[in-house]
């Protein structure tokens, strides 16, 4: 079948993305020192990771992933939560991300290993078949996710559901974040590439007083190699410029104001609220919350949640150690970490840097360090 | 938050549309997209929603931006330049010769 | 709430069985222990069977237990998936003449007889497919809920004169896989978490004795390793075979064929397409003298058309498996656990 679509191979040309690696490298060399960039994404994390694309970054351009897995920072006692519900005897659906992600004791898969009714979901619907398929029994929606996702969530919670389906929100605001890491007083991240995704629902303009306020451009990014390449080179440009300006390199799907009935969904059905993210503390208006009016839908509200018997308090012990926080501020490394590799390792994971295979620490653990591939011959000799 | 995949509209019914994704199709809501979706429309999936109409000229329109932004940083003579080079060195090799 | 006194870490959990690091980890820690010396190879290189020397040739034995979920499913069924796994599994180690075939089977209370009769055609045309006649098995009822459905154990012997392992590449051997990868995870995947989607995701369980068979015999000596990439993809064949071989692998990613609907369905998801399991393809290294010559005996076989050169070992970095993606370069990573579907 045709592909009309060949974005595939024009955003993957590795011509361009030579072209546009040298326009870096140029603009670092005017800059003259090292400069650290964050991105917010877990999908840009993996899009960086999967094509490789920090091995064709300059030397003095660091890319840090900053708190932008949604996964990795939904706190302990919000999975102990969902366990609770689990072990209670409530169907609990899942995206499969999170199905892994530790409480403070157990994760979901644990408990589904223990006889729990767990099903890994792929979207809202779908746990609202399961809700269907069950009429007698509670079933409950693990809804996580940053506002893209969250979206998706209201927009169900709007429409006819089974009197037996509620939701467990866990979904999280990413422009809550960054203002807490550029309000660290220690942060040293002069510029933002922002998740093209969330951009598409909530538009770019609430960046621009960001930007002006702290004085670091952010540039909107889609997800192909040449989308993120290209509006790093656009960040260093406005760095080297000094202009804390707004850019969108993303106009194919985002606009200035966003998808506005989509905005108007959000809204209607949560409100955001300060919110603890693992290892980084709270976040002021950080989680999205059910609105009162759609208390009925709410699980806390509905169900009785009690964690008492899954979680685990020596462990909250643990989380005071971990410096993620920093890590992901681009303030220390791993390595700087009491825990990392002992307490913390991908199997048992305390931070949320460790958590996802996206995560800093857990790239370090598993590649021991941050591995140097530049030098790595490409090609054999004689393929054709 | 992030997982978007475009995909061809084939059919729509209602607020449901069925898409295809270079062969494989699922069914879509419409929901919460903020323009009209038509038969033959390209759309961004996020979790079973649509959540952009993507345009068709949007190829055309990224690749001009990259451009743009590759002008601007002053790259683009050097680009050009790489490739006269790099049609200097492939003459030297014989026809036919397998590329590395 | 912990109902036998035992923490998570003291239970098996489903990502032992998955075939990536845990699966690894159970085994060596545990089972490793069984292993005793023999003439041969033995439990101790946990290789896709073992190898044992009888007179001036080889007997090569392997045994595979089946439990796949669903039953039937888009190009196949636990019978074909049967007989063929365990039949490439002997190929794998260089005996592409299966002698003999088992075939044990616990059923549930309440199983459909008409669903076992299905399977048992299935076990039969795959069988006569690869030319290996069954012998033997063993059959058992459980209690209803004491077993889900049906569990398949088949075991294959076979005699060969050279043993191919999965420990002998060197710097410098090429690496070709035989055909498009990702088709039986994918096809799986799609029906077991009912994500909804529809298109030709079918898997592509074969026996390919034959296929290797061309291959061996156009590559000869100069074939040096081979691996079927099942649970764990070509990613879990690839690190073996550099664990083992104490090489390198690099790997490009542009060279790798897969069909059309598995990426976009993998893209979908947010898998990737080597991380998945195949039941009808071949990781194969070979001496790069040979290279051309085992290629072109691969594609002109009918399961082998796809057949691509994809990857070379290299001396630096023993152990890991590097990609090259085209635009840059990183490791890639090991399985681990069962593939779940992303939204992030």
């Amino acid at each position: 079948m045709a592909k009309d679509l060949t974005q595939e191979l024009k955003f993957r040309d590795p011509a361009k993305a030579r072209a546009l690696s040298e326009a870096m490298q140029r603009n670092l060399d005017a800059i003259g020192r090292e400069v650290s960039v964050m991105h917010v994404c877990g999908s840009h994390e993996q899009a960086i990771a999967r094509f490789g694309l920090r091995a064709v970054l300059p030397p003095q351009l660091k890319l840090i992933m900053g708190p932008g897995c949604p996964v990795c920072v939904t706190d302990g006692p919000e999975v102990d939560e969902a366990v609770a519900l689990a072990v209670g005897g409530a169907h609990v659906c899942t995206y499969g991300d999170m199905l892994r992600l530790p409480g403070t004791a157990r994760s979901l898969a644990d408990a589904q290993a223990d006889g729990g009714k767990v099903h890994v979901v792929y979207s809202v619907a779908q746990a609202v078949e399961v809700a269907t398929a069950h009429p007698a029994e509670q079933v409950v929606f693990m809804a996580s996710g940053f506002e893209t996702t969250a979206v998706a969530t209201a927009a169900v919670a709007l429409g006819p559901l089974p009197p037996n389906f509620s939701i467990l929100s866990v979904h999280k605001y990413v422009p809550a974040a960054m203002e807490v890491v550029s309000r660290s007083k220690e942060s040293n991240i002069e510029g933002f590439i922002a998740a093209g995704h969330a951009a598409i629902i909530t538009g770019y303009a609430l960046f621009e007083p960001f930007a002006a306020r702290t004085g670091a451009p952010v540039v909107v990014a889609g997800f192909e190699p040449l989308d993120i390449l290209a509006a790093i080179v656009k960040l260093t440009d406005l760095i080297r410029e000094r202009r804390p300006e707004v850019f969108n390199a993303y106009p194919r799907c985002v606009s200035r104001d966003g998808n506005l009935p989509a905005q108007k969904v959000l809204w209607k059905v949560f409100e955001p609220r300060p919110g603890k993210w693992r290892g980084i503390a709270e976040v002021p208006d950080g989680n999205l919350d059910l609105r009162p009016e759609f208390a009925h839908l709410d699980a806390r509200r509905r169900l009785s949640v009690d964690t008492a018997g899954v979680r685990d308090e020596a462990a909250a012990g643990l989380e005071r150690e971990c410096i993620c926080g920093p890590i992901m501020m681009g303030l220390a490394s791993p390595h700087d970490c009491p825990l990392f590799g002992k307490a913390c390792v991908p199997e048992a994971p305390v931070g949320a840097c460790m958590v996802s295979s996206e995560g800093t620490c857990r790239i370090w653990h598993t590649y021991g360090g941050a591995p140097d591939l530049r030098r790595v011959e490409g090609r054999a000799a004689g393929q054709g | 938050m992030c997982l978007g995949v475009p995909g061809k509209v084939l059919a729509i019914d209602g607020l449901s549309a069925t898409v295809d994704f270079f062969g494989v199709q699922k069914t879509l809501r419409l929901d919460i997209v903020d323009e009209p979706v038509a038969v033959g429309d390209y759309v961004l999936n996020h979790v079973g929603f649509a959540i952009r109409r993507i345009p068709p000229d949007e190829v055309q329109e990224t690749l001009a931006l990259f451009d743009q932004i590759l002008d601007v940083s002053g790259a683009r003579a050097d680009l050009m330049a790489m490739d006269v080079q790099g049609e200097i060195a492939a003459g030297a090799a014989p026809a036919g010769a397998p590329k590395g | 709430m912990e109902k036998d006194g035992l923490k998570p870490g003291q239970k098996i959990g489903l990502k032992h069985g998955s075939g990536g690091r845990a699966m690894r980890q159970l085994i060596e820690e545990v089972f490793l222990e069984l292993a005793s010396p023999v003439d041969g190879i033995g439990l101790g290189a946990l290789d896709d069977g073992a190898a044992l020397r009888v007179g001036d040739q080889w007997l090569v034995i392997t045994t595979d237990s089946h439990v796949v979920h669903p039953i039937f499913f888009p190009g196949g069924d636990i019978g074909r998936i049967s007989v063929s796994g365990t039949v490439n599994d002997l190929a794998m180690m260089g005996a592409t003449e299966p002698m003999a075939l088992t075939c044990a089977v616990i059923l549930e209370e309440g199983f459909s007889r008409p669903d076992l009769e299905r399977i048992r055609d299935s076990l039969k045309a795959t069988a006569l497919e690869a030319g290996a006649p069954f012998v033997t098995g063993d059959t058992k009822v459980m209690g209803r809920g004491e077993v889900d459905g049906i569990v398949l154990n088949t075991t294959g012997v076979a005699l060969t004169r050279r043993v191919v392992s999965d420990a002998g590449l060197r710097a410098g051997d090429l690496l070709i896989v035989t055909g498009q990868v990702g088709d039986h995870g994918m096809a799986i995947m799609a029906r077991r978490h009912d994500l909804g989607l529809s298109g030709d995701l079918r898997s592509d369980v074969a026996p390919i004795n034959g296929l290797i068979r061309a291959a061996l015999a156009a590559g000869g000596d100069d074939v040096v390793a081979m691996k079927d990439p099942t649970r764990g993809g070509v990613s879990g064949s690839l690190h073996e075979m550099a664990a083992k071989g104490k090489v390198g692998i690099v790997l490009e990613e542009q060279r790798v064929p897969v069909r059309d609907e598995v990426r976009a369905a993998c893209d979908m998801l947010g898998i990737d397409p080597l991380l998945v399991a195949n039941e009808g393809k071949a990781v194969i290294g070979v001496r790069a003298a040979s290279a051309e010559k085992v290629l072109a005996a691969l594609r002109a076989h009918p399961l082998g058309r796809d057949a691509a050169i994809f990857a070379h070992a290299i001396a630096e970095r023993p152990g890991s498996v590097i990609l090259d993606t085209g635009l840059g370069r990183r490791l890639l990573t090991e399985p681990e656990g069962e593939l779940l579907p992303r939204i992030c």
